[in-house]
């Protein structure tokens, strides 16, 4: 029996739910995680990441000394590369002035536009707030972005606009004290997984009723009172439907509406066509399924709403998500206790990196870069002069992408992101990356993104630096140091700070007080003298339990509900909606739909996951096929299949399986050697930027077994 | 509005709501009673009988886990009768299960001055270790069967459904339907049964190989396939 050395107190580093871990260590080997059982957020419940996760710390090709290329990169001509051979190992002040010296000579003789950064919803706060001030004091740009584009902006934008603010609404451990609500475009089973616990107790334990509006016949439907399966992309005829049955049969919510919204009257004129046969006719789900989830979400005394992607990774994310925050506002079921309004957030810190203005349009607090208001506020902060930041929007990830040719986005750096697996249409992706001219990888592993790169700085994992993430709910969490840096690696914020003096330097700033932190702790100090949200938040008041944003002042408890009292920017908005179908619909020549996401044993692009345990558990990339069609394709389960879209082919094992409806099939984007993100298009939400990760259309074939990547791994697992 | 109820524990008299455990009563007058089932994550099943405790005019003891407090109840937690029960409890569970790794067992049969010995006839239940999985493995030979890895796979936490109890009487083990082996059961790994195990039958796999001597390096290595191969995409 062992006997730990020590036990640390942390924060998941996985997904949004942010449960609390006790990590069980012996000589610096975490051999055991468990979680305290009174923890507000997960009450001592994990999931298999949370629990097992972790030892991607310690494998072999995590990369823990600088490294430049040996053979110099050019534009047009740059290469991946994976093996080490084709790296040379050099020292921290090495790599840092060759960074240096690249990005400004870039900067100087280009200028803002042409740098750019990929921030990361998986680092900590400080880290990001410490990248994105870099990159708009130094280099004057907000080409800054991250991951949020790629999973929830369509969500956010819509937020933005109906309610003034993009975060979840309630606090997600409040749907006990629901009595109906809605899971749509969410499997929450596998991409939240003890929110899913929480729902099954609401149901099970507290008398609660669910929806599950999805296209798959999730295990959450095992729990549901009512399942429609839309198809993907209908959305907007669907909620829209069930927004008409409501204002029919007089089930809204007159002063609600009243008070607290306006549209109203235009609004319902835009309804005229959104009739339940329309919605049938487009969606295929039955007409009087939805008049029954109208009325029931309607008539609940406190209902609220939960999604995922399967509402924002659209083509039209943003009028999905606007379809569905109507209902809200119809109903009045935001504002209290158990109701709410519910994105859920998919990166452990992806409400963090967004709140720390990881983003072109916005400085830390969601301060648009384009009122000089608040660039001025950020100058004063930041010694700069004054006029001196930015005031243009910034471009988004894919744009950053997209524009990495000459005369565009010149120099890039990539912290954490791995934007060769997450991009869509990857083949057009790979084109892109191969025209920058210079970039930095900071990451843990040399994935697809970093092998691009001539200069790869490694930095330490979440268990090996001090920090903290703000998850699903808003609450502000301390991440700890657990263990000594392995080998020369170095967490991100300090990498950042030495970056940051050496760019000044060369630029013929003085080197000033402002690079000058000594812990995370003084960077949140400083976020907090801007940010009113944060304002409260330090470090000793988050040392047990984390706080939920906003935190006014020193004194103030944390808001787990928003909106009581009025919306951020006054009355919620209705949108008038149209229903504009995806881009890139089925036909004879491509006759299924792809939808792309996530499994329960995987992380995004792999990086963390694909070097751990969990690979063994889930070694292989499948797509889902429902028997009618794998019949027709003639493709069989567990043997291997051939997708093929107009961007790019795949193949992979089959798992025919009536979990996902007959036209579409799913496949995740978590694996490099059948990495999904070849298939997708890169169609984009005008106002989101989002590209349309849940519709394209595909063919599908057998294939032969010996064309599988991998085809001696698999593991016959009874999970459903 | 619960109804308050007075009742004596060991002479203390205390007022609890209506619906409180005798066990919560004397928790909050911090009266410790022993138990081994019993779990703050898990419905109480009153399984092990530690927590008995001796009710005035009752003809048997009570599981304080799970009897409710009723008006005028006068409680023993400390009874000669309650002594002599546990300690015979604690000792027929040191006749047949292997306690090594369970402390806070050990703690108990200290306190109650338990004989290991008690029943020299007795035989063990002596489980091979089973290894079938990548994450966990389990020690039957340790199991209490408590129950508590039962009921969190279950309705106390995970909706799962992977594991029960299989076998009666001396034979009855925690397993799998069918005796599949765990990733062929509806197993998630959520690792739940390893938070609650009171004995560490249940273990994560790195814990159990740095136990066995392995190096990191070598548990990283056996733990992982190493089948990830980073591609040009």
């Amino acid at each position: 029996m062992l006997t730990p050395d020590r036990f640390v107190s942390t924060t998941c580093p996985y997904c949004g739910v942010g449960c609390a871990l006790e990590l069980h260590l012996k000589k610096d080997f975490i051999y055991k995680v468990t979680s305290p059982f009174d923890s507000v957020v997960n009450q001592g419940n994990l999931c298999v990441k949370g629990r097992f996760g972790y030892d991607f710390i310690y494998h072999p090709k995590r990369i823990t000394a600088p490294l430049i290329r040996k053979s110099p990169q050019f534009p047009g001509t740059r290469s991946q590369a994976f093996d080490l051979q084709e790296w040379l190992q050099v020292s921290w002040d090495e790599a840092l002035d060759y960074t240096a010296d690249r990005l400004v000579e870039i900067y100087s003789r280009d200028g803002s536009n042409a740098m750019a950064a990929f921030l990361c919803a998986k680092a900590t706060n400080e880290d990001n707030y410490l990248l994105q001030k870099l990159f708009r004091t130094l280099f004057r740009t907000n080409n800054i972005d991250h991951c949020t584009r790629l999973c929830h902006a369509g969500s956010v934008v819509a937020l933005q606009q109906a309610i003034g603010s993009s975060a979840m609404s309630n606090t997600a451990a409040e749907v006990i004290f629901n009595d109906v609500f809605i899971v749509t475009g969410s499997n929450t089973t596998e991409n939240h997984p003890i929110i899913a616990l929480q729902m099954k107790a609401a149901i099970e334990r507290h008398s609660a009723k669910m929806i599950v509006i999805d296209p798959r016949r999730l295990e959450l439907v095992d729990f549901a009172e009512l399942w429609l399966p839309l198809k993907p992309g209908t959305n907007v005829p669907v909620f829209s439907a069930m927004a008409r049955v409501i204002i029919d049969e007089e089930l809204v919510n007159e002063s609600f509406i009243r008070d607290r919204t306006e549209g109203y009257p235009e609004y319902i004129r835009s309804l005229e066509k959104f009739t339940p046969e329309f919605a049938e006719a487009v969606s295929g789900v039955d007409r009087e399924l939805i008049r029954k989830a109208a009325r029931l979400y309607a008539q609940a005394e406190r209902g609220a709403i939960y999604w995922g992607m399967g509402i924002s990774q659209l083509s039209h994310g943003t009028a999905s998500a606007l379809a569905v925050i109507h209902l809200a506002f119809l109903t009045g079921h935001i504002g209290r206790l158990g109701t709410g309004l519910n994105p859920l957030r998919g990166q452990n810190n992806v409400q963090g990196a967004s709140d720390m203005g990881s983003m072109p349009f916005h400085f830390p607090g969601y301060m648009r870069v384009d009122e000089p208001s608040n660039a001025e506020k950020w100058e004063e902060t930041w010694h700069i002069e004054r006029g001196g930041l930015n005031r243009n929007l910034g471009l988004t990830t894919t744009e950053i992408i997209s524009k990495a040719h000459p005369g565009g986005v010149r120099a890039l750096y990539i912290m954490g992101e791995n934007p060769m697996m997450s991009e869509p249409n990857l083949n057009m992706t790979r084109e892109h990356m191969r025209q920058l001219e210079f970039l930095v990888a900071q990451d843990l592993f040399i994935n697809e993104s970093g092998a691009f790169a001539d200069v790869f700085l490694p930095a330490t994992s979440w268990a090996e630096k001090d920090g903290t993430f703000t998850n699903t709910d808003r609450r502000v969490q301390r991440v700890r140091q657990a263990l000594l840096p392995r080998g020369q690696s170095r967490p991100d914020w300090k990498i950042i700070i030495d970056l940051a003096q050496r760019i000044e330097l060369r630029l013929g700033i003085e080197n000033s007080r402002r690079w000058e932190y000594h812990h995370p702790a003084e960077i949140l100090v400083e976020v907090g003298s801007v940010v009113p949200d944060y304002a409260g938040v330090t470090y000793q008041r988050i040392e047990k339990t984390g706080l939920q944003t906003p935190v006014w002042n020193e004194l103030h408890p944390g808001t787990p509900f928003l909106f009581e009292d009025s919306f951020p920017r006054g009355k919620g908005k209705f949108h008038p909606l149209e229903f504009i179908p995806a881009v890139e619909l089925p036909d004879n020549e491509y006759p299924f739909i792809l939808s792309t996401g996530r499994v329960l044993e995987h992380w995004h692009g792999g990086t963390m996951t694909r070097h751990s345990q969990l690979d063994v558990l889930y070694p292989e990339a499948e797509m889902a096929i429902h028997p009618v069609d794998a019949e027709m394709v003639g493709v069989q389960d567990g043997n291997a299949a051939r997708v093929i879209s107009r961007r790019g082919k795949i193949v992979l094992r089959a798992k025919v399986t009536e979990r996902t409806m007959p036209g579409v099939v799913f496949i995740s984007f978590h694996f490099a050697e059948a990495a999904a993100n070849l298939l997708t298009i890169d169609a984009l939400d005008p106002q989101a930027r989002i590209p349309e990760y849940k519709v394209c259309a595909v063919q599908v074939f057998p294939a032969r077994m010996e064309d599988l990547p991998n085809p001696g791994t698999t593991m016959m697992r009874g999970r459903r | 509005m619960h109804n308050l109820i007075n009742l004596t524990i060991d002479g203390n008299e205390v007022t609890v709501s209506e619906g409180t455990t005798i066990l919560q009563a004397a928790e909050s007058l911090g009266i410790d009673i022993p138990t081994i089932c019993y779990h703050e994550a898990c419905s109480a099943n009153a399984l092990c009988r530690m927590c008995v405790v001796e009710v005035e005019g009752w003809r048997v003891l009570a599981a304080s886990c799970v009897v409710q407090v009723s008006p005028g109840m006068v409680v023993f937690t400390n009874s000669p009768r309650v002594i002599h029960s546990r300690r015979t409890i604690l000792e027929m569970l040191a006749a047949s299960v292997d306690l090594s790794e369970a402390p806070a067992i050990q703690a108990m049969i200290v306190q109650h001055s338990a004989s290991l010995d008690r029943f020299p006839e007795s035989v063990r239940r002596d489980p091979p270790l089973i290894d079938d999985n990548p994450m966990y493995v389990r020690d039957y030979a340790k199991c209490v069967l408590c129950w508590r890895c039962v009921q969190v796979c279950a309705d106390d936490a995970q909706y799962t459904y992977a594991i029960n109890l299989s076998g009666r009487g001396f034979e009855t083990l925690v397993g799998t339907f069918y005796e599949k082996s765990i990733p062929q059961t509806t197993c998630v790994f959520c690792g739940q049964c390893i938070g609650v195990c009171p004995t560490n039958a249940l273990k994560p796999k790195r814990e159990w190989l740095m136990e066995n001597g392995q190096s990191i390096e070598e548990i990283v290595k056996v733990t992982r396939s190493g089948s990830r191969q980073s591609k040009a995409v």
